[in-house]
This record gives C-alpha cells, sequence and structure tokens, in this order.
C-alpha cells in the first residue's frame, strides 16, 4: 500500500493506505482523530469538512493520496490548550450544537466562511451553510453564533 | 438568579467536548480484534428467497464469516418483536407477523436484511458482500397504504395486508352530530412518509467475552436498557445480567434509535459465533433503506359545526402504513398516540375515529418525532382551516370560539384522556400581538404590490407526552412499564454522581438535569456529573422518547434528591444535636429552625461516609435510587403561526415570519427549551415544504434514498423563529414540567400549509408543498385572469 505524509494540526503524519481511502477515513481510522465526522456517503452532510491548506473542504471528497504535503486543520486543532477558538465559543454560548455530531464541519466551515466574508448577512450566511445539514437546531442558534463570532473576531 | 439554577439559561456542559472533536460516538470506538459487517440487502421490494450462496464471499480475502437467515435459524434466534398489543374492532390483538434479523425465505422491502459478511476490514467485507449471490424469486410488490388491502399477501398470517382495524370513540353519536350539523367541512389529505436522518448514521459493535461468557453492546441508541432487554428476552434469549449495552454519546435520534434493529442484533449474535467484536456502521443509503421511517397516513376527516361555528364532531378514517414489517412500537403510534389526540385544544363533545393499519412492501414504520401527534394535529388543524374559510369566519376566532376554556380543567376529553391544565387563550393572544396579526392585511397588501401572495396560517396543537403511566399503557396494550429511574450519590468529598436512564442525544441532560440538582441540593453545578448511556453503571431505565426525559426522568431525580434530603435531615440532626423534626434545609444547608446551627450538605456527606459519631439506625452513605411513575401524560399545548410569501412566478415560498408560542409548564433552562423548539419546528417546515420518502409504485424502489433525493431543510430553507412562552404548571409531577423536544414538529405543518393554501386560496395542497405543487396552483389562480 502506499504511504501519504501530510501536516495534521501542526504535526508531521504518515501512514499507509489504500488508493481508495479518503482522507475522512485516513483521518479518523490511522490518525484516531475522530472530532471529523461521517454523516453520509454522498458529500451532502458537511460533518467531515476540515481545513486543507487553509480552505475548508469536505474530506470526504478528497482521496488520502491527493494531501499529500498538504497542511490540514481538524476540529481536534482549533483550541489553544483549554482556550476554545471565538467561534467554538460563539457555538457554546449562543447554543449552537445539540447533538454535536454536525458541529465540527460546521465550526469549521463557518470559520473559513468568515475569512472570505469578515461581516455577513444572515442571508450569507445561510447560502453558506447550505453544505453543511443539521437536523437538530433548525440553524437558528447556528446563524446566531457566527454572527456573533464575526463581531467578536472583528473587534 | 444564580445562573447555574432552575430557569436559568445555564451554557451547557456537553458541548466543551462536543466542540473540541472529543465526543465519543459509537462510531468513534474501536475494539482490540475487530471484524467490520456489512449486510448484503434485498434489491427487491418482494420477493421469495431461492438460495443464498455464500460460498464465494467466504472465499474472498480477508473474510471471517458469512451468515444468513438460515444460520440464524438454525440457532433458535427469534424475531425482532413489536412491543404494543393493539386490540381492533372485533377484540382480536393485531396481527404480527416475524419479523427476523436476517430474513428467511422472502424478502419483503428493499434493503432488507438477507446476509451478513463479516472481514478483516470494513473494505473486504465490501468487497466481500459483492461476491454474495442471492436467488430471489421477484413477486408483485406494493408500497401504498391506501391500495394495500387489494395487493399481494406479503405474511401468511395477515390476510388482506391488514395488521388490524381498529376504533375509538362514539361512532353513532358522531354520525347523528354530522347528519344535523349546520355545516360540515371534509378533507381527504395525506400525511407523507418521513425519513429520520440523525446526522449519525446507526452505528453497533458487539462483543462477546468468552472469560465471564457475556456481551457488551455499543449502540446508537436512546433507550440502552429496552434494547438490552428486547435483546435478550425475545430475540437472542441471553440472561440480561450477562449483557451490557453502553449508548455513547448519540447523534441525534428523532425515534429512529429507539429500536431493536437487525444489525445491532446480528453484530452481537455474531460476536459470540466468531469470538471476536463486530462492528457495523450504516452508509447513510442504509439509513435511507432500513431505518424506521414516520408518518405515511391517508386520511378522510369530517369536522361538523353548528351555525356559530361552534363544533360538534369530528370523524376520522385513516390508513396507517406499518411497512413490511412491525417495528417495537409501531401498533401504538397511529393509535393510541394519534387518535387520542384529536380533540386537540377544542371542546368537540363526540369524536370517532377508525385506523386500518396496513403492511406494505416499505422500511417499517414507527415513531418519529411527534410520532401520531403530528398526524393528528395536522389532520385538525386543516379541517378547522378548511371550516373557517368555507363558513367565513377568522381563523383565529373560530379557534378561539371552540377551546376548552381555562376553568375547564381537569378535561375529559371524548378520545380518553384527561387534560390537566391549560389556558390556550392566553398563547393565541400573545401569539396574535407577536406576528402583528391586526395589521396582517396591510402587509399582504404591500406583497401584492410586489407581485407576491402572501399568506398566514395557524396552528393550535397539544401533545400528550411525558411518556407514560405505566397502569394507563398496560390497559391499552404495552408491553413494558414506562417509568424513568434515578440514583443520586454523593460521594465522601462533596460531589455528586446522578445516574439517569434517560438518555441524552442532543437535548443536554447533563446540563439541564445537573441544575436541577444543583438548585435542589444546594450544590455547585460545577460539582455535578450526570451519567448515563451504560447499563453497567445506571440503574435500569426507559431511556428517552415521546417528550418524556424531564417530566418522568427528572421527575425520579427530584425524588432521589428528596431522599437524600430526608436521610440527610436525620445525620444533621446528630451532628447539630437536635430533634430531626427541627431540622430544616435550604440552599445546601441543614439547620435547627430558628437558629444560625448549620452544617452544609458536604459535611453530611462526609459524615455519612465517615460515620465515626453518627445516628443509631442509619445506614452510611448518602446514595438514594427513586424511581418514579407519572400519574398521567403531561400535555403542552401552543399556537404556532407562520406567514409566507410566495412568487407566483416561480413557486418559491418564503417564510416570512414564524411565531411559536408554548406552554411546557416549568422551565428549567430556556436556551434549551428554545433550542428544541427551532429544532422541531425545521422538522415541521421539512415535512411541510421538502421532505418525502417516495416508493416508486411499480419497482418499490426507495426513490429518496440519499440526500441528493431527500430534501432536507438545510439553512437557507428556514427563517429565524421567534419564540414565546406561557406557563400553566403540571399538576402532578413534582417539578410542574411538561415536555418540549416535539412540539415545534408537531405544531409547525399544519401552520405552513394553512399558510400557503391562505397566500394561494386553495382549500388544500398535500405536503411536501413543492415550489412545483406551488407554481402550478399558482397558475390555476391566474387563468380566469388571463382569459378576461
Amino acid at each position: 500500500m502506499p504511504t501519504v505524509s501530510m501536516t495534521v494540526n501542526g504535526k508531521q503524519v504518515s501512514g499507509e493506505v489504500e488508493g481508495r481511502t479518503l482522507l475522512s477515513d485516513f483521518l479518523r481510522e490511522n490518525l484516531n482523530l475522530t472530532g471529523t465526522h461521517i454523516g453520509c456517503d454522498t458529500s451532502q452532510c458537511g460533518a467531515c469538512v476540515v481545513h486543507v491548506n487553509g480552505d475548508s473542504i469536505k474530506s470526504c471528497t478528497l482521496l488520502a493520496l491527493q494531501a499529500e504535503g498538504a497542511e490540514v486543520l481538524t476540529i481536534e486543532g482549533l483550541a489553544n490548550g483549554t482556550n476554545l477558538h471565538p467561534m467554538q465559543q460563539a457555538f457554546k454560548e449562543h447554543h449552537g450544537l445539540q447533538c454535536g455530531f454536525c458541529t465540527p464541519g460546521m465550526v469549521m466551515s463557518a470559520i473559513d466562511l468568515l475569512k472570505h466574508n469578515p461581516d455577513p448577512s444572515e442571508d450569507e450566511i445561510r447560502d453558506w451553510l447550505q453544505g453543511n445539514m443539521c437536523r437538530c437546531t433548525g440553524y437558528h442558534n447556528i446563524v446566531k453564533a457566527i454572527q456573533a463570532a464575526a463581531q467578536d473576531m472583528r473587534s | 438568579m444564580p445562573d447555574t439554577g432552575i430557569g436559568a439559561s445555564t451554557r451547557r456542559k456537553e458541548d466543551q467536548r462536543f466542540l473540541t472533536g472529543k465526543g465519543r460516538y459509537t462510531d468513534d470506538l474501536n475494539r482490540p480484534g475487530q471484524t467490520y459487517a456489512v449486510f448484503v440487502r434485498s434489491p427487491h421490494a418482494h420477493a421469495g428467497l431461492k438460495n443464498v450462496d455464500t460460498s464465494a464471499a467466504e472465499s474472498a480475502e480477508g473474510v471471517v464469516a458469512v451468515f444468513t437467515g438460515k444460520d440464524m435459524e438454525d440457532d433458535g434466534v427469534g424475531s425482532l418483536p413489536c412491543g404494543w398489543t393493539v386490540v381492533d374492532k372485533e377484540g382480536n390483538p393485531h396481527k404480527g407477523p416475524p419479523h427476523f434479523p436476517l430474513a428467511r425465505y422472502k424478502v419483503r422491502y428493499v434493503g432488507d436484511h438477507v446476509a451478513v459478511v463479516i472481514a478483516e476490514t470494513l473494505e473486504q467485507a465490501r468487497d466481500a458482500a459483492e461476491l454474495v449471490e442471492v436467488d430471489y424469486d421477484e413477486q408483485p410488490a406494493n408500497v401504498e397504504p391506501a391500495k394495500a388491502m387489494d395487493a399481494p399477501q406479503l405474511h401468511d398470517d395477515a390476510p388482506n395486508n391488514l395488521c388490524y382495524d381498529w376504533e375509538l370513540g362514539d361512532g353513532g353519536a358522531v354520525d347523528e352530530a354530522i347528519s344535523k350539523a349546520h355545516h360540515v367541512a371534509k378533507l381527504d389529505l395525506v400525511n407523507n412518509r418521513l425519513i429520520p436522518n440523525a446526522i449519525e448514521p446507526r452505528a453497533a459493535i458487539g462483543e462477546y467475552d468468552e472469560g465471564t461468557d457475556s456481551y457488551t453492546i455499543y449502540s446508537t441508541s436512546q433507550n440502552p436498557h429496552l434494547l438490552r432487554l428486547i435483546l435478550c428476552a425475545f430475540v437472542l434469549n441471553l440472561p440480561e445480567h450477562k449483557v451490557r449495552v453502553i449508548a455513547p454519546d448519540v447523534g441525534g435520534g428523532f425515534g429512529s434509535k429507539i429500536y431493536a434493529y437487525a444489525e445491532e442484533t446480528v453484530c452481537t449474535w455474531a460476536s459470540k459465533r466468531i469470538n471476536r467484536p463486530v462492528k457495523w456502521t450504516a452508509e447513510r443509503a442504509e439509513s435511507f433503506l432500513a431505518d424506521a421511517h414516520g408518518r405515511d397516513h391517508v386520511t378522510h376527516v369530517e369536522l361538523a359545526m353548528d351555525e356559530d361555528g361552534n363544533f360538534t364532531a369530528l370523524k376520522v378514517q385513516t390508513t396507517a402504513n406499518m411497512g413490511a414489517y412491525l417495528s417495537n412500537f409501531a401498533t401504538c403510534i397511529p393509535t393510541y398516540l394519534y387518535a387520542t389526540l384529536l380533540a386537540g385544544q377544542y371542546k368537540t363533545p363526540v369524536i370517532y375515529a377508525n385506523v386500518k393499519a396496513v403492511f406494505t412492501n416499505t422500511a417499517p414504520v414507527d415513531a418519529y418525532r411527534g410520532a401520531g401527534r403530528p398526524e393528528a394535529t395536522f389532520l385538525l388543524e386543516r379541517v378547522v382551516e378548511v371550516a373557517a374559510r368555507e363558513m367565513d369566519m377568522d381563523p383565529a376566532e373560530l379557534r378561539r370560539r371552540n377551546f376548552i376554556p381555562p376553568d375547564a380543567f381537569p378535561y375529559d376529553t371524548p378520545v380518553a384522556l384527561t387534560y390537566d391544565t391549560g389556558n390556550y387563550e392566553a398563547a393565541l393572544d400573545e401569539a396574535l400581538k407577536m406576528i402583528d396579526y391586526q395589521n396582517f392585511s396591510e402587509r399582504k397588501a404591500e406583497s401584492e404590490k410586489r407581485g407576491k401572495l402572501r399568506g398566514i396560517g395557524f396552528s393550535a396543537y397539544i401533545e400528550a407526552c411525558g411518556i407514560a403511566p405505566s397502569a394507563v399503557v398496560g390497559a391499552l396494550g404495552a408491553g413494558v412499564g414506562l417509568w424513568e429511574s434515578a440514583q443520586v450519590r454523593f460521594n465522601a468529598t462533596g460531589s455528586v454522581s446522578v445516574f439517569t436512564g434517560s438518555h441524552s442525544h442532543g437535548q443536554g441532560h447533563e446540563t439541564t438535569f445537573a441544575q436541577l440538582v444543583s438548585e435542589t441540593l444546594g450544590v455547585p453545578y460545577e460539582s455535578i456529573n450526570i451519567v448515563h448511556g451504560d447499563t453497567g453503571s445506571i440503574p435500569m431505565g426507559m431511556g428517552t422518547y415521546g417528550s418524556r426525559s424531564l417530566a418522568v426522568g427528572g421527575s425520579a431525580i427530584q425524588k432521589a434528591c428528596d431522599k437524600v434530603i430526608d436521610k440527610g435531615k436525620k445525620i444533621a440532626a446528630h451532628m447539630l444535636e437536635a430533634s430531626v423534626d427541627d431540622i430544616e434545609f435550604d440552599k445546601g444547608a441543614f439547620r435547627v429552625a430558628g437558629t444560625d446551627k448549620e452544617k452544609s450538605i458536604a459535611e453530611v456527606a462526609f459524615a455519612a461516609y465517615v460515620p465515626h459519631d453518627y445516628p443509631e439506625g442509619v445506614e452510611p452513605g448518602l446514595d438514594e435510587t427513586a424511581f418514579y411513575d407519572p400519574a398521567n401524560f403531561t400535555y403542552p399545548a401552543g399556537v404556532h403561526i407562520c406567514e409566507v410569501e410566495i412568487d407566483p412566478d416561480t413557486g418559491e415560498v418564503e417564510i416570512a415570519d414564524w411565531v411559536a408560542v408554548d406552554d411546557f409548564g416549568r422551565v428549567i433552562n430556556p436556551m434549551i427549551v428554545e433550542g428544541q423548539v427551532h429544532g422541531g419546528i425545521a422538522q415541521g417546515v421539512g415535512q411541510a415544504l421538502l421532505e418525502h420518502g417516495i416508493y416508486d409504485p411499480e419497482s418499490g424502489q426507495l426513490i429518496t434514498g440519499s440526500y441528493m433525493d431527500y430534501t432536507m431543510p438545510r439553512a437557507d430553507d428556514l427563517p429565524s423563529f421567534k419564540v414565546g412562552m406561557t406557563e400553566t404548571l403540571c399538576t402532578h409531577n413534582p417539578l410542574g414540567v411538561k415536555g418540549c423536544g416535539e412540539a415545534g414538529a408537531i405544531a409547525a405543518p399544519p401552520a405552513v400549509i394553512n399558510a400557503i393554501t391562505d397566500a394561494l386560496g386553495v382549500m388544500h395542497m398535500d405536503m411536501p408543498a413543492t415550489r412545483e405543487k406551488i407554481w402550478r396552483a399558482a397558475q390555476q389562480n391566474r387563468q380566469p385572469q388571463a382569459a378576461e
């Protein structure tokens, strides 16, 4: 089996994978980074969103081998010790999560939104989140959390 | 108010782990020596199993074992049971054909389980599953409930595919009232099949330990003890004390994770056969095919009224789709959780319901968020709306006129329930104010100027939840008691561990229950840990569904806390050299009444575990268990109002405003309760506008079998919601609480459809009201104008 190497959450990692192994499976199975979740098999749900070279991407849409040499950031690499990232903090403060399963993908996706658009309107947030499904919150508090994080991160 | 007591929007304890990727869901767990299971599923809706050839799969690389229904039959494995016996009109029990974990002789829906392939890796199991050769004898199939009784028979012991023909209420009195009515509003409607779609797919690991001859099952379950009971007592014939079920973090359930399914049954059974752990995780396609679905009713309803619009009778005839087999609680959903709610918030004097439950070649149907109550609410609030339009009455005022008045409680409905308390007019008034009803016509005119159609829709719902008084449900056919348990254990150093039979899969129990215990015992919120989801550590519990966790599970916690305080008083009396009768407990301190002599509860707990100077006859330790069996259901109720704006050129519908005013009794954590309302509304809007589980009527294939085809509500399909509350306290549980988990999903669908039909000027539109349907209706309305 071929070997793949990349940087994940600041650490150099490598592992043997099959050609068909997805990045999401590599993170979960080889690296035991199980915060990246798998909620579907058609790249719709967004629970597996991570950052690859700074951009949010559904990690089930990438073969592990395609991430050779890449910088990958997962939900586990976001907080600084026990200090949550402002987006994580805003999700907690505004009850932007219930069962927690879609949450890692939501948070990673929302951070990328603010990178592109530091002051998004409610419509822009809802539009961006089309690729992330949540079955618990009705998105109401997710939108609120992202608005609050945007304000916090601008100030 | 402290920010962690009752009534505070305390931020959740569980969030830290979920936000940092440290949650532990079933698929995150791996066991030493683990193997992977992949199921071979039927591609046909209805077929005989002539031959299942596993030889090629067995010799494939990495394969450990392949099992079929025959292997389980030879091993004496039983049928997945239905736990609720419904007695039909003639006094006979429902038809309950066997439901084997792996099919024997016949498959009855696309996705039915034919064989399991177990291999060293998931990829090897997947590859080998394709090598299982099945010789099917294809038979004609039927997926439509309305045609089921004339369709090819699925089960030998269920003629006409009829599970039961059941009734409730006084049919004669209803027919007489209808014959004398000033007006009868009539409606034929479909309550569309839904697929629950918790974002975490189901998963299970079965593990057998030869040394202790015992099993551990890790499972995405809402009720680990119930799963254990079903597997042990009915299916696998295992000793209950040798089976431990762990439901760790679970990513949403909405009902679909109540049931004992084929997959965890097979993993558990196979783990002993191969003496290695067996893991299975559903792919989403499997979730669509084989999770229990919801709703799927076809109904005719008639509402009779006098000339003033007072309701005089309601008659309902429903055909309910059970799917191919009975899921664990399938039978009670379209009966005791449906027809019993047909009074709604109204004082309709006589009601009759007839329900025919039928088998079809589709996935089993069981409870999905609301379970029976959304179906009842939808037909009732739709026919009330039709009545208002036909009688040319204001829909809000027609409802108000028929509400059960606040002084009529406790109120016996004609369909077997006793509502303990409520104030429906208060919720309506608040909702009308919040949505600014009096200026609706101006908003409608403003929309018209922009070429848009605006409509407003009401839904005045009630639900029976906090499931349920054991004696009552037992008399109605339930095979289980529906109490809940709690154990409150003081640790010697003053912290508290609370063990609850309720299970949290998004509801935030670790926070709400800690707030309850903190307030009751006066212990810091941070010093309280809620333990749930592991039969190895919690007392026997019944789990979470039917909006029962706080009303039933929370009441059990309260009772256990009360026992702790009672015992603490005896210990404190000894420490303070006072009579027990003189000891008061308040805010974490035992005090001699009228003095400043006191001992903190932590000091008392320490004395209980280090009983060197201790009252005679009192046991050491401060660790109390309580079971709570509710005296009645709780009856949350409220009014939701939806305002929509439709673009007649595209059929696009925008939810312009949403107001929810709910009465949940006492609220422990408003932030969490509002979150439950938001999520419920989203699922209800999903049903009304987007979601529909569709099987092809010819082939029986599930057409909506992926997120590419089944339209889940996305962020841009929904608005922000305005949530208000009224409060009448539940009269029969110690907390005065009701239940909030299902309310939104129950209330929302008729509010949406009433608004859309109001905007379009049509009487009815079946769900989901897709853009196509709306566009067609809008075009039809236009045609007379075009001809002019």
